[in-house]
């Protein structure tokens, strides 16, 4: 029986068709998609505070009300996908203690700090363009609820993007000292940003089964190398330079080539030991922890409505 | 849109249509006369605008303050909503008070150049009723609860005032409060019903804010003059009706109105009490324009 699910499995996630909530599945592939999903949710969690640092200071009306609206995004970001993950028989609550006791993952960019306003933009251009990259082939990955989350969520990104690379734009016309910020948060973004797409793919361990199982579409490698050659085209119409000597343009390759970023530095980071790790599982934690007794009020409520219900 | 091109999108030109909920602000104000009718005193008219204006930019940039801090991801997108829905008000109602005072001050210079005692929100908008150490969940929606009715009591009469510019204004606010006010009105029977304690927090925040209130129905001269000409609303005649949509909450949640009075009002030299409509804050809120007028101001120059 097992024999026969598991090649009606096989059929549909090779002829690039969708297994749905109630579809037979392997554990493994739950528990993949699982575990892969909710650090997708919890980065778009933590994603909030290195940018929702900046709302109450934002410089303009306008500037203000795009952040707030664009952190907004992220928060509906992560809804959407721990939806995703229930789908799979996974519960918030459950994931959310895993994120604030440091047993699942988030992305390890915002594990940096945002140090001027010109790091609003940055992140735009930079982290939500390498997540748009990592994202984009998600959209036809094989599992229905999670493919139908991202192309929302692509949508929105793309946008943010924009948002983000539209300030810079603005800001390097603007002041010698704005165009020294944003220059400053390229500086500090760049190598990060090259490090979302993970260890290179001979360090990388779970890449083979993931592809074949069409949660994983394309390599880190590839996909790194996308985003370099998106990227350098963007940086000369900004104006900035992007802080690799051994960046150029190989003919030959039809490719950027580029420098390798410090992966000991990436594994620091992703082991705990970035410059903010503490501080946002904390403040994550902090907010759960706060907002219990509301929660427990909200159920409490709805438990006594329900009883007044039933009696009635 | 391709999404395997999505990313390359950002090169081409910078089209309006790309944003997720525009740039500007016009739309809702498109095609509306923006003159002041002859027999209405522009500076009256404009400092109305102020009053109006501040109340929502303060109190939006308060409910920001609670991003990534709510107690669930839901509330988290809820009151960003409505710290946005408030922003877009105080925008609309800051830019129209420059264009009539016509000395070139537009929304920005407004929000981030005044000082303090040009501020003319009422000082609810502007108590610290958490995240910070002022006040907790409770407290922000006891705080929301009052000042949505009101606002939005102000806002349904002042969709006929002769102004187009603010009646279009209200028009657009009116649907955006109705749901602030039903947001609130929800956590406050939660809260009030949920558990022993969340009951406690509702009616210590309630308390807290209770003091405040009465300075929304005090009218200004401003809005007084304005209201015998039929652009402004005499606030004093919203209490009954907000007094009762008031009630009807607190019913539901088996909640007493509170009993505390309201604080006495700083006097200034005439004798007369002075509040945040004449300029007069609380402590609080010279640390809240600091901190949302500090780059603005410490980069002159800049643009944004
Ligand atoms: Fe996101
Ligand atoms: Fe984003």
């Amino acid at each position: 029986m097992d024999e026969e699910l598991q090649r009606e499995f096989d059929r549909v996630v090779a002829a690039e068709q969708r297994i749905e909530p109630r579809d037979w599945m392997p554990e493994g592939y739950r528990r993949t998609l699982i575990r892969q999903i909710a650090q997708h949710a919890h980065s778009e969690i933590i994603g909030m505070q290195p940018e929702g640092n900046w709302i109450t200071r934002a410089p303009s009306l306008r500037r203000k009300a795009i952040l707030l609206a664009k952190v907004q995004d992220e928060a509906g970001h992560g809804l959407y996908l721990y939806a995703a993950t229930e789908t799979l028989g996974a519960d918030r609550e459950d994931l959310t203690q895993k994120l604030i006791n440091g047993r699942q993952k988030y992305s390890s960019i915002f594990n940096y700090p945002t140090l001027s306003f010109a790091d609003v933009g940055v992140i735009g251009w930079l982290v939500d363009g390498a997540a748009i990259c990592n994202q984009v082939p998600l959209c036809r990955t094989s599992y229905g609820p999670y493919a139908r989350a991202m192309i929302r969520v692509c949508k929105e990104e793309s946008f943010h993007q924009r948002q983000g690379y539209e300030l810079l734009m603005t800001m390097m016309r603007g002041t010698e000292a704005q165009r020294r910020q944003v220059q400053d948060a390229v500086d500090r973004w760049w190598w990060p940003s090259l490090m979302m797409f993970g260890p290179p793919d001979d360090a990388s361990s779970n890449t083979e089964q993931s592809m074949a199982w069409r949660i994983k579409r394309h390599t880190n490698d590839e996909l790194r190398q996308k985003f370099v050659d998106m990227s350098v085209p963007q940086a000369d119409k900004l104006g900035v330079t992007l802080p690799d000597p051994e960046l150029r343009w190989n003919a030959e390759r039809g490719h950027h080539d580029f420098g390798t970023p410090d992966w000991d530095e990436f594994w620091r980071v992703v082991k705990g030991d970035g410059p903010c790790n503490a501080q946002r599982v904390a403040h994550r934690r902090k907010s759960h922890d706060d907002g219990a007794w509301v929660r427990e009020a909200a159920t409490a409520h709805a438990a006594k409505r329900a009883a007044k219900e039933s009696a009635a | 849109m391709s999404f395997d091109n999505a990313y390359e999108a950002i090169m081409e030109g910078s089209d309006e249509t790309h944003w997720a909920f525009g740039t500007g602000f016009t739309d809702a104000l498109s095609g509306v006369d923006r003159a002041v009718p002859s027999d209405v005193d522009s500076g009256d008219l404009a400092t109305y605008c102020l009053m109006l204006g501040d109340d929502a930019l303060v109190l939006s940039q308060r409910l920001s303050e609670w991003c990534s801090r709510a107690p669930e991801l839901e509330e988290d997108v809820a009151l960003a909503n409505i710290a946005l829905d408030l922003l877009g008000q105080a925008r609309m109602l800051l830019t129209r008070a420059g264009e009539i005072e016509g000395a070139g001050r537009d929304e920005d210079a407004l929000a981030y150049l005044r000082e303090e005692h040009e501020f003319r929100n009422v000082q609810l908008s502007e108590v610290d009723c958490g995240p910070g150490p002022g006040g907790d969940f409770a407290t922000t929606i006891a705080r929301l609860l009052v000042f949505s009715s009101w606002r939005l009591a102000l806002s349904q009469r002042l969709v006929s005032s002769r102004d187009p510019v603010l009646a279009a204004v209200a028009a657009k606010a009116v649907k955006e409060l109705a749901y602030q006010r039903d947001h609130a009105a929800q956590w406050t029977i939660r809260l009030g019903d949920g558990t022993e304690y969340s009951r406690e927090r509702m009616i210590a925040g309630l308390d807290r804010v209770w003091p405040f209130t009465d300075e929304l129905f005090t009218a200004h001269p401003v809005e007084t003059r304005l209201a015998a000409v039929g652009v402004a609303v005499d606030p004093a005649t919203l209490r009954s009706e907000v007094d009762g949509v008031l009630d009807t909450v607190l019913g539901a949640a088996s909640l007493d109105r509170p009993t505390v009075g309201s604080l006495s009002t700083v006097v200034g030299r005439d004798g007369a009490g002075r509040g945040g409509r004449d300029g007069v804050h609380t402590e609080a809120f010279g640390y809240l324009i600091a901190e949302m007028q500090h780059i603005a101001r410490s980069m002159p120059g800049a643009t944004w």
